[in-house]
């Protein structure tokens, strides 16, 4: 009885493979045991514990699912939950070494901080090349390079003109506030770094009433876009549209969503003296603690959740026997990095009602079939 | 071949001249792995269900084969009883991770008070 729990409950890690891998708690599998779906029991046991959100980053425990279900929050969040991001760019001037179509494609990549919650998918053929309040950002960037005529012998621009440098100069917003509507091109310090700080946002219809001028920018001040030399320009317009990773990667949310299973580690047998400290050096850093008993230093599993499940014990003979190493099957310990678009956490809801949508669609769909 | 009803994103293919209902193939357009797994492990967690599967038949087609065989409901009652208990788990996933986002946050600002009120 208890193998068969084992068999249901967990990934054994072996020193030649992995042993019960899949789920098999299905009706009919196992004599003695209810397999039915049960909403009240499935309510029982599920649980979510919040380990750390700090800034863009969160982890956090989902315990009592299957895999099936949590695989699809991790790929919604990849691909499916949307944002915005530049989509169209119409090139005026480009002067720069850097060629329009690499260009346009390194602008596609910026992530734009605007709640894509606040905007359509913009319908393609219906406005033509116009984008609408409901479902268009736009953005400009106009730069000029000129010579700094104060300049002596200066053969690095970066070197001599470190001050200048546009990356390296701070409050941006105040810069773009300070700039007039008109097309007037900002100049470019002799470094020539073209940087998202230059991206300048321009309402369109009744968008300056609902959001203030930092609510739309792009996340970062300091990725470098282009570099421009004396004489150098780029004048430039593009259309931030709404769309999900799975069209294309540069709508992905997060920079990674994962999980990994709680890891479980077993002594079957005491372990004391020079053995104790070989088997502390197979595992990470913190999992197995050795105490000082009487004299005596013996084993003991302190965190086997920071444990990385190398299998590095069953390399050795003296110990592979001596231990046991699982996985948790249905505990899930989620780690989701945003791109700063969105808080992770309001990322993770997001994901949730992706799948919910899809299965209310497909019932809806369902009953327009049957009514055929 | 006979005309299946068909809407935008559900097909359902014809089973034939005996229409024996407890055996369907659906086809669901823009999907792929992330709804089909996670049906079909809840789709077979129905007592019901003699088999649940689905496959994807070309990596460049946007869609998916979902194939359900019951002991005698109609399959698409099973679909439809999966479809909700999946929409069920989401609603409860959901409020569940709120809560607890609401927990941390309400806990760590507390512990951040107690850290000024020593230092003060």
């Amino acid at each position: 009885m208890e193998r068969i729990k084992n068999i249901r409950t967990k990934v054994e890690l072996q020193e030649h493979g992995l042993e019960n891998v899949h789920s098999t708690d299905f009706p009919g599998t196992y004599e003695g045991f209810d397999d039915a779906w049960d909403h009240n029991k499935f309510k029982k046991n599920f649980r979510i514990d919040v380990v750390r959100l700090a800034g863009d980053e969160l982890e956090f425990d989902m315990v009592g699912i299957d895999a099936a279900i949590a695989n699809a929050f991790r790929r919604i969040l990849l691909s499916e939950v949307p944002t915005m991001a530049i989509e169209k760019v119409f090139i005026y001037n480009n002067t720069s070494i850097i060629q329009d179509e690499v260009l346009a494609h390194r602008l596609g990549l910026i992530p734009i901080k605007a709640d894509p919650r606040m905007f359509e998918y913009r319908q393609e053929g219906e406005t033509g090349l116009e984008g609408r309040e409901t479902d268009t950002l736009e953005f400009q960037l106009k730069v000029r390079c000129t010579k700094n005529v104060n300049t002596k012998e200066a053969t690095d621009p970066d070197e001599l003109y470190r001050d200048h440098k546009a990356t390296k100069r701070r409050k941006p917003v105040k810069h773009h506030a300070a700039l007039p509507n008109s097309v007037r091109a900002i100049i470019i310090g002799p470094s020539g770094s073209v940087t998202t700080k230059h991206l300048k946002w321009i309402p369109i219809g009744n968008q300056s009433q609902i959001f203030k001028e930092g609510d739309i920018r792009p996340v970062h001040d300091d990725i470098l876009i282009a570099k421009l030399r004396p004489g150098q320009e780029i004048d430039i317009k593009m259309h931030c549209v709404k769309g999900i990773g799975k069209d294309h990667a540069k709508f992905s949310p997060v920079a990674t969503a994962s999980y990994r299973l709680l890891p479980e580690i077993t002594l079957t047998h005491q372990i004391e003296g020079e053995l104790a400290k070989k088997l502390q050096r197979c595992f990470s850093p913190g999992v197995i603690e050795v105490d000082n008993i009487n004299g005596k230093e013996y084993a003991r599993v302190a965190h086997a959740r920071r444990d990385t499940c190398s299998r590095e014990v069953f390399r050795h003979d003296d110990l592979k026997d001596y231990v046991q190493l699982h996985k948790i099957r249905d505990h899930f310990i989620f780690s989701v990095e945003s791109t700063g678009v969105l808080p992770p956490e309001v990322l993770v809801s997001e994901a949730i009602k992706v799948l919910k949508g899809k299965c209310r669609a497909f019932l809806h769909e369902l009953k327009e079939v049957a009514d055929m | 071949m006979t005309s299946a009803p068909v809407t935008k994103n559900l097909e359902l293919i014809s089973t034939g001249s005996d229409e024996d209902e407890t055996c369907r193939t659906f086809i669901f357009r823009n999907e792929d792995h992330t709804l089909g797994n996670a049906l079909r492990y809840i789709i077979m967690k129905n007592p019901d269900v003699q088999f649940c599967g689905y496959s994807v038949p070309h990596p460049s087609e946007n869609k998916i084969n979902f194939r359900i065989q019951t002991f005698g409901v109609p399959a698409t009652e099973v679909l439809k009883k999966g479809l909700k208990d999946l929409n069920k788990v989401c609603d409860h996933v959901l409020q569940t991770f709120e809560s607890s986002m609401r927990d941390y946050r309400s806990s760590n600002s507390l512990g951040a008070a107690m850290d000024t009120s020593d230092q003060g």
